[in-house]
């Protein structure tokens, strides 16, 4: 019985990482997270993908910087991709997220999923991101011409 | 007992890590935290992690814990 269990959980732990690709790098790129989602199975697969945006609060924003509790990071968005392969009908799903300075229009995270209809593949998308932004330890800060803020760090 | 910090708890305690003093639970460590630096009050919110784990007010603290303040989180 025991053997079994572990066998059964190797089994998991290797189907889990053919299906989730999880990475906090200084680059990215969408293409990246569009070929390790590839697969003849799913025939719907969503993107998000998050950009420095140049303005906040009708202020000019000069630069972003990322800090991360990386292995923390990594066992949050490991929950997140749990809960889309598990619950959500997703065959593969890959997030990436950025550390360090970025610049306006630079992509600071990108969300693959693949499913084999789209409705689940944009319903991951979105419950990804967003869950991302409430849990994964990631912070910014947003710097302007005459100073810098941490995001969301004041009520 | 040492405490990881990132974001603006890092800025506002002016290290990337601090040793917290006489704390046996996650609920001493915050009051601790807020008597030290006041600053951290102004958060919107203040979490602590324990072991990569956020941790409720009543988890117990041990020194070979890896402990981290969480504020609050903007990625993506």
């Amino acid at each position: 019985m025991l053997i079994i269990n572990i066998l059964k959980y190797k089994e998991n732990y290797y189907n889990r990482k053919m299906q989730v690709l999880l990475q906090i790098n200084t680059n990215i790129s969408v293409q990246q997270a569009l070929d390790f989602v590839q697969t003849p199975d799913c025939g719907g697969v969503a993107v998000f993908v998050g950009n420095v945006r140049n303005v906040t609060k009708g202020k000019a924003v000069t630069k972003l910087f990322f800090e991360c509790y990386e292995p923390m990071a990594l066992l949050e968005m490991e929950k997140i991709a749990q809960h889309v392969i598990d619950q959500m009908g997703v065959k593969k799903l890959a997030i990436l997220h950025i550390v360090g300075e970025k610049f306006p229009g630079d992509t600071v995270v990108v969300i693959a999923a693949a499913a084999p209809h789209r409705a689940a593949a944009f319903a991951a998308c979105e419950y990804a991101i967003d869950t991302l932004k409430e849990t994964v330890p990631i912070w910014k800060k947003e710097y302007f011409d005459d100073g810098a803020v941490w995001v969301a760090a004041h009520p | 007992m040492r405490v990881l910090l990132f974001g603006i708890a890092k800025d506002i305690a002016g290290a990337p890590f601090i040793t917290a003093e006489g704390v046996s639970t996650v609920a001493e460590l915050k009051s601790w935290l807020y008597g030290q630096y006041p600053a951290l009050r102004q958060l919107r919110s203040l979490m602590v992690a324990v072991n990569k784990v956020y941790a409720g007010d009543a988890e117990m603290l041990n020194a070979a814990d890896e402990i981290a303040v969480i504020p609050p989180v903007s990625g993506g």
